[in-house]
């Protein structure tokens, strides 16, 4: 039953409530998504948490997302020992330089009484859950080994099975692992709360940037068309409005 | 020819008195509000002087503006690369100290203090954080040369002087004049490159350049971006900030404030029409030909060749004669008095300042304090700032550019005084015309707009059209009542 709880019902309802808020909060939020960076309040203690943890972060969910994707590849990778025993270290690498930026970033928000007035009761819970979720992540690494091997085995399924509406929690359910089960459930309690913190700003990572030209000049209106036109409104709106 | 037309700018430095009448009314406008309480749009520096935030001009600190890239020009500190690189982290950003920490003060503790022996004070607290602070800086800390052996001698541009040219240092010769800053609504705006959301943009239609608050998501790059710091990060909102130039007042027909309120009339405000099809490659070319090439990017509004081209780009008949009426292209084109602050950021500024022509000097002989002068107002070359200083704040280094302008107008001055006084030599005064190519009557058109002119004169806002282009963005039953500036939610991240 609690298994029917944490692994099939939470999921649905985490990504149903991730899909809406995040949806609704962009389109009628859209002053709000963003982080609220306190660089301009304190620069130099974040430079030593924010970078670890964020580009820790980066390459542990772009590792995720491509043992989710791709297992087989994956699996082949580690066909040799030295290439398992690189991805299993950088893996963890990363995952220690998240823990340290994250608790750099905790640290500099208790000592810094600028930063403190910036802080919101949502920014709590989210160093919560990012302190579990990292944590329990680095103990299933340390104390199951070689998680990017039996990832396919037992997590690949189970998500697959979440995402085309079948699920199937057997092998998630049998595993004795209490890392890996608090890994998931945090994992899905952290998309469960994207919409309400600042965890939103991932989603408007700017990449559009890339192929964008450098300057932008917007004109509001086309003078010749409002007057040589009848019409109430004329046109699409401008992008600016 | 791709002509657009631009909102442009001249301050004349010789009228400035430094009385941050325009800061205030700025202030009192826009930043009166959480999480700007340290900004000013509309600023007046001291000069020589660090300026606001400290050492702006040191790009080698903030990394703002351009840098010629071979053909082109690449951001300095941001851009693709090293914007997104950066992204969590903007190692050249000011933070707060930079700039200072807004108080206020407890004033009630006047009225509450119990009784006591003590006069009671009101202590000042910080406006972010609430707590008792003790004052480092304020607005304008440097004001009138206030502590100079720290402000004035840290001065960016005095870094390019020699040991003789820092005499100005001597306490009977110091002098300063004033630099009133606002944002430059550049051509080759840096900060509108630098925003990786795409928040930022220039307006087709007066070349405002703007911040939509919508889109803003808090990257600070444009902080970076804007060589002259004229971009602000609002703590509280978490989303950057800029001088809007009043646009409502604008459309509106109305001088911006800090230009309506400006006490000395050192202000003026008019069309420019100018080439878009030339930017990159003005923005990219020798450091030397900067200031004349970014002059020449501006085109003549009578060419008839012009005016087909930018009736062809949709500018308005009413805009186009703005722009022959304007001061700021006397000023700028057809006089050549006013010059760019800093060209060698390569935004390609639109705000422009006629140097201060600073009174003749005295001088220290044998320890006798001297102030004789053979002429009535001492030579250009006697200037107590140093020629390479105002160089290095107007053209890139080239002092012959601002000789230039500084014997313009001590001709002008010579003209008028021969005129309405009549006691200088008729032949000097032909000789100063001569050597700057100065007609009488060009003189006393000078003479007239910098002295005399109207609020009509210093202002030649093109109509908006405002009632017509509304209806392109609103339906403009559903909008009324809705005007002004401020935010609609609060900024809270969470719940």
């Amino acid at each position: 039953m609690l298994n029917q709880l944490l692994f099939v019902a939470l999921p649905y309802v985490a990504l149903a409530i991730f899909l809406v808020g995040s949806i609704y909060r962009y389109l009628y939020k859209g002053f709000k998504v963003s982080s609220l960076s306190s660089q301009f309040l304190e620069g130099r203690q974040l430079f030593f948490g924010s970078q670890p943890f964020h580009w820790g972060l980066f390459f542990l969910f772009f590792g995720h997302l491509i043992a989710f994707l791709f297992p087989s590849t994956v699996i082949a990778w580690n066909g040799q020992t030295v290439r398992l025993l690189i991805l299993e270290c950088a893996s963890f690498a990363f995952g220690i330089s998240a823990l340290w930026g994250l608790f750099a970033l905790i640290t500099r928000r208790l000592t810094n009484k600028r930063v403190q007035i910036v802080t919101s009761k949502m920014d709590v819970v989210v160093y919560l859950v990012l302190l579990v979720q990292i944590i329990s992540g680095l103990c299933v690494a340390y104390f199951n080994r070689w998680g990017s091997n039996w990832f396919a085995a037992f997590l690949t399924p189970y998500l697959r099975s979440i995402f085309v509406f079948d699920p199937q929690i057997d092998a998630i359910s049998t595993v004795n692992s209490v890392w890996l089960k608090i890994h998931v459930v945090s994992a899905f309690s952290i998309i469960a709360i994207i919409p309400f913190t600042r965890f939103v700003h991932f989603l408007v990572y700017p990449v559009d940037y890339l192929w964008r030209s450098y300057q932008q000049v917007i004109w509001n209106w086309d003078r010749r068309s409002i007057r040589t036109s009848r019409a109430h409104q004329v046109g699409e709106k401008s992008k600016n409005n | 020819m791709n002509i657009r037309s631009q909102i442009a700018m001249v301050f004349h430095l010789d009228k400035c008195i430094g009385c941050h009448t325009c800061s205030i009314a700025c202030k009192n406008i826009w930043t009166d509000r959480k999480g700007a309480e340290y900004m000013w749009w509309n600023n007046v520096e001291t000069k020589p002087g660090t300026g606001y935030p400290t050492k702006w001009e040191d790009q080698e600190t903030y990394k703002g503006g351009w840098e010629k890239n071979g053909d082109t020009v690449s951001l300095k500190g941001t851009g693709k690369f090293k914007g997104l690189k950066n992204i969590f982290h903007n190692p050249y950003m000011p933070v707060l100290d930079d700039y200072y920490e807004p108080w206020t003060y407890k004033y009630q503790d006047l009225f509450t203090a119990p009784e006591g022996d003590d006069q009671p004070i009101a202590r000042p607290v910080s406006l972010v954080t609430g707590e008792p602070i003790e004052i480092k800086s304020g607005p304008n800390w440097d004001d009138d040369l206030g502590g100079s052996p720290d402000f004035a001698r840290k001065d960016v541009n005095m870094e390019k002087l020699t040991p003789e040219q820092e005499a100005m240092f001597q306490l009977e010769r110091m002098t300063f004049h004033y630099l009133p800053r606002i944002c430059n609504h550049c051509l080759n705006p840096a900060c509108v490159a630098s925003c990786p959301s795409g928040a930022l943009y220039k307006r087709g239609e007066d070349g405002v350049v703007l911040i939509n608050q919508e889109r803003c998501r808090a990257w600070r790059m444009c902080v970076t971006a804007c060589p002259y710091k004229k971009s602000y990060y609002n703590w509280h909102t978490g989303k950057s900030e800029k001088c809007v130039l009043c646009y409502p007042r604008l459309e509106s027909g109305q001088a911006p404030a800090c230009f309506h309120s400006c006490v000395g009339r050192i202000r003026y405000l008019g069309v420019l029409l100018y080439d878009a099809d030339k930017i990159e490659a003005v923005a990219s070319c020798k450091e030397e030909e900067l200031v004349d090439r970014h002059i020449d990017i501006y085109v003549d509004p009578f060419d008839p060749a012009v005016i087909e081209a930018a009736t062809a780009n949709g500018i308005a008949m009413s805009t186009i004669e703005a722009a022959q009426k304007s001061p700021v292209y006397k000023f700028v084109k057809l006089w050549k008095l006013a010059l760019p602050l800093h060209p060698e950021y390569r935004t390609l500024p639109n705000l422009f300042y006629v140097p201060a022509l600073l009174p003749g000097m005295a001088s220290v002989q044998d320890g006798i304090y001297n102030s004789t002068t053979k002429s009535l107002w001492g030579g250009i070359d006697t200037t107590r700032l140093p020629m390479k200083y105002l160089a290095s704040l107007f053209s890139a280094g080239n002092t012959e550019k601002v000789a230039d302008v500084l014997k313009k107008l001590m001709a002008v001055r010579m003209h008028r005084r021969g005129v309405t006084v009549g006691d200088l030599k008729a032949d000097e005064i032909s000789q100063a015309m001569k050597e700057t190519n100065l007609s009488g009557n060009t003189a006393d058109e000078i003479f007239r707009l910098t002295s005399l002119a109207t609020f009509d004169d210093r202002f030649v806002i093109p109509p908006a059209h405002r009632e017509e282009s509304i209806e392109m963005l609103e339906n403009t039953a559903d909008v009324k009542g809705n005007t002004g500036f401020g935010f609609k939610e609060t900024p809270a991240r969470g719940l």
